[in-house]
């Protein structure tokens, strides 16, 4: 029994499932991420969850308590918005104040922890600034400031780094995970960005029209995704048509007119398949012996590496090669690919199911 | 060549020539007609001979001592103040109500909101006359209940009722302009950190809306001081309000510079006070909310 747990949560708008049979435990003081794009019900997920929206269906239970319907008051949950949402009228102290205020504690204490807080988030010299005073980062840390001082149960993040820009992100990231650790809280993070939820979460749930579709540590998602969709959604990926060729000693592949021997771990159900492979697991070799090859058509230099498209017989493959010294091949030059055979996924062609994980 | 030489001449005159047009409207619609009724209020008047060429301070220093003035003026800023404040009361929950209504039902309720204005003042005021009257609708559903009748018309709630009428639409929209700019999602933080949702709207939503409530707030009282139609046909010959008041030494004392003399001291009894009142929520609001 999870300290916080979904279970079959569903919202439905009219014909529309924005979530539909939401499973999920949580455990005390785990941070997890809900990963998915835009319009894939994260955020109806966070806002079930804080109670600003009543779920169709389903049991969200809290610590053995059921919250499905309790008012968001009720809940105590902290809430830091996309937008923020701060009180532009008042001072950061105020704001931070006004949750402690609702509680009815006396005005010592609120002092008391308000500056305890903002010392937490290193905002103790700003505490009789307004909001529009601040930077961006600033106010983030408002908002986190003010859903800490509560201390909820649980922290409720809505793309929290969404309004800042790259390098401010970066840091806050980590920041975030610093005052995660420090509190000790359980966290739920809802992000569209990938990097995001791989970089601080313990656990990321990805979803996909309402959907769970994994559930995983950030290092197995990445390694392991169960779809088409997670490996391009979560990262990049190469996808290459393939074919198996003798299902029952282990199985081979044809790719174009290349035989690929994969260690039978699964049982593949014959006809087209789909072969998924990470550009940065692709190595460059001599054209003679190589899994593929052909000419490069294009190369980027973006500082830490080179990312490479080779057009082969079976597609554009992209290939990320690490800045080690000497420059891969130029735009022009015949190259060929491998990679461990270990290293790729097979998937069903069409279908989306997992096959191999 | 010379085309493109006059093009890049500076015309020093040019700004003054294309604010002409409105300098002389206002100039000579609201300026030279202040400055002369301000000439008017000092002029000497004779029952016998009229307005005469002589200037004296004794047409205000009558209106400043009579206590039948003093008690006009008193009235007169109760009553717009009593308007503004439940203008106020009523028409910033209804702006807040409006700013949380879905596509079809706040353009109507908007027109609805609008409708007093589209109605001619006499019209409307004539209407409240009937409903308010001795033998009006509302007496006689005080009757039906079996409670005893009102005297409604002719009373200062009567004129109060009819002001407020009028004048929620001066309120609503500067309050919904100001609400529309709102965050949604501030109201749900104040929700989430535990206040009710009558503490988030009165500790969040509405001090947001300060500057709206402001102006509306202005627009009712001065309004509200300057109303004639509603306190005239409303007030009886009794209950007078500064502008009905002027209107009687104009048109029925036909004593022009007495007339003059207490529209010059409303004018000025009202822009302090705006001035003042603006000046004192605006310096929070400003610091606040930029």
């Amino acid at each position: 029994m999870g300290f916080l747990q979904l279970e079959q949560v569903s919202k439905l708008y009219g014909e529309f499932a924005a979530v539909r049979d939401f499973d999920l435990e949580i455990e005390r003081g785990e941070f997890i991420s809900l990963l998915g794009p835009s319009g894939c019900g994260k955020t109806t997920t966070l806002q079930m969850i804080a109670g600003l929206v009543t779920p169709t269906n389903g049991r969200i239970t809290l610590d053995g308590r059921d919250i499905t319907r309790e008012k968001p008051a009720r809940r105590g949950l902290g809430v830091v918005f996309q937008s923020y949402a701060l009180f532009p009228h008042m001072t950061v102290a105020q704001n931070v104040a006004f949750g402690l205020e609702m509680r009815k504690v006396a005005k010592a204490e609120r002092d008391r922890q308000v500056a305890e807080i903002l010392s937490l988030v290193k905002l103790t010299s700003l505490a009789d600034r307004y909001p529009r005073e601040m930077s961006g980062g600033q106010r983030q840390r408002v908002a986190i400031a003010r859903a800490l001082v509560i201390k909820p149960p649980v922290l409720l993040l809505d793309e929290p780094l969404s309004n800042l820009d790259a390098k401010l992100r970066e840091e806050m990231q980590f920041e975030l995970r610093r005052i995660q650790r420090v509190v000790g809280i359980t966290t739920i993070m809802v992000t569209h960005d990938q990097a995001e939820a791989l970089s601080i979460s313990d656990r990321v749930v990805v979803m996909e029209g309402g959907k769970i579709t994994q559930v995983d540590h950030p290092y197995s998602l990445y390694e392991h995704p169960k779809n088409n969709f997670i490996s391009s959604f979560v990262g990049k990926s190469n996808f290459l048509a393939a074919r198996a060729m003798n299902e029952a000693t282990g199985v081979s592949l044809r790719v174009d007119n290349t035989d690929l021997k994969i260690p039978a771990t699964g049982s593949y159900p014959g006809g087209e398949l789909c072969l998924s492979v990470r550009p940065e697991k692709i190595r460059l070799t001599d054209p003679a012996g190589a899994m593929l090859h052909g000419p490069v058509s294009s190369r980027y230099f973006l500082g830490n590496h080179w990312l490479l498209s080779v057009s082969t017989p079976a597609g554009e493959i992209s290939v990320a090669v690490a800045n080690l010294g000497a420059p891969p091949p130029s735009e022009g030059d015949i190259t060929g690919l491998t990679w461990n055979i270990e290293e790729c996924r097979v998937l069903a062609a069409e279908q989306e199911s997992a096959l191999q994980s | 060549m010379t085309g493109a030489a006059t093009r890049t001449q500076p015309r020093p005159l040019a700004p003054f020539l294309l604010a002409a047009p409105a300098t002389l409207l206002f100039v000579g619609l609201i300026l030279l007609p202040l400055a002369l009724t301000a000439v008017l209020s000092f002029n000497v008047y004779d029952y016998s001979s009229g307005v005469r060429n002589q200037y004296t301070t004794a047409n205000y220093l009558t209106v400043l001592q009579d206590p039948y003035y003093l008690a006009i003026f008193w009235r007169t800023l109760r009553l717009a103040l009593l308007t503004t404040v439940i203008a106020v009361l009523l028409g910033t929950p209804e702006a807040y109500i409006l700013t949380r209504m879905g596509k079809p039902w706040r353009s109507i309720f908007l027109l609805v909101i609008i409708g007093p204005l589209l109605v001619s003042v006499v019209v409307r005021t004539f209407g409240w006359s009937m409903l308010l009257g001795r033998d009006g609708l509302v007496n006689h559903a005080l009757a039906v209940l079996g409670l005893e009748p009102v005297q409604l018309l002719y009373t200062e709630t009567a004129i109060v009722i009819a002001l407020v009428h009028i004048m929620l639409p001066f309120m609503v929209i500067p309050v919904w302009t100001a609400l529309q700019k709102l965050d949604p999602t501030v109201e749900a933080a104040a929700l989430s950190l535990g206040a009710s949702r009558f503490t988030a709207l009165r500790r969040v939503v509405f001090p947001q809306a300060t500057l709206g409530i402001l102006s509306g707030s202005l627009i009712v009282f001065g309004l509200s001081a300057s109303a004639f139609a509603i306190p005239g046909l409303l007030g009886g010959r009794r209950l007078k309000m500064a502008a009905t008041v002027v209107y009687d030494e104009y048109l029925i004392e036909l004593n022009w510079p007495l007339g003059a003399a207490i529209a010059i001291i409303v004018l000025l009894a009202n822009l302090a006070i705006m001035l003042a009142y603006n000046r004192m929520v605006e310096r929070q609001a400003k610091r606040r909310l930029g």
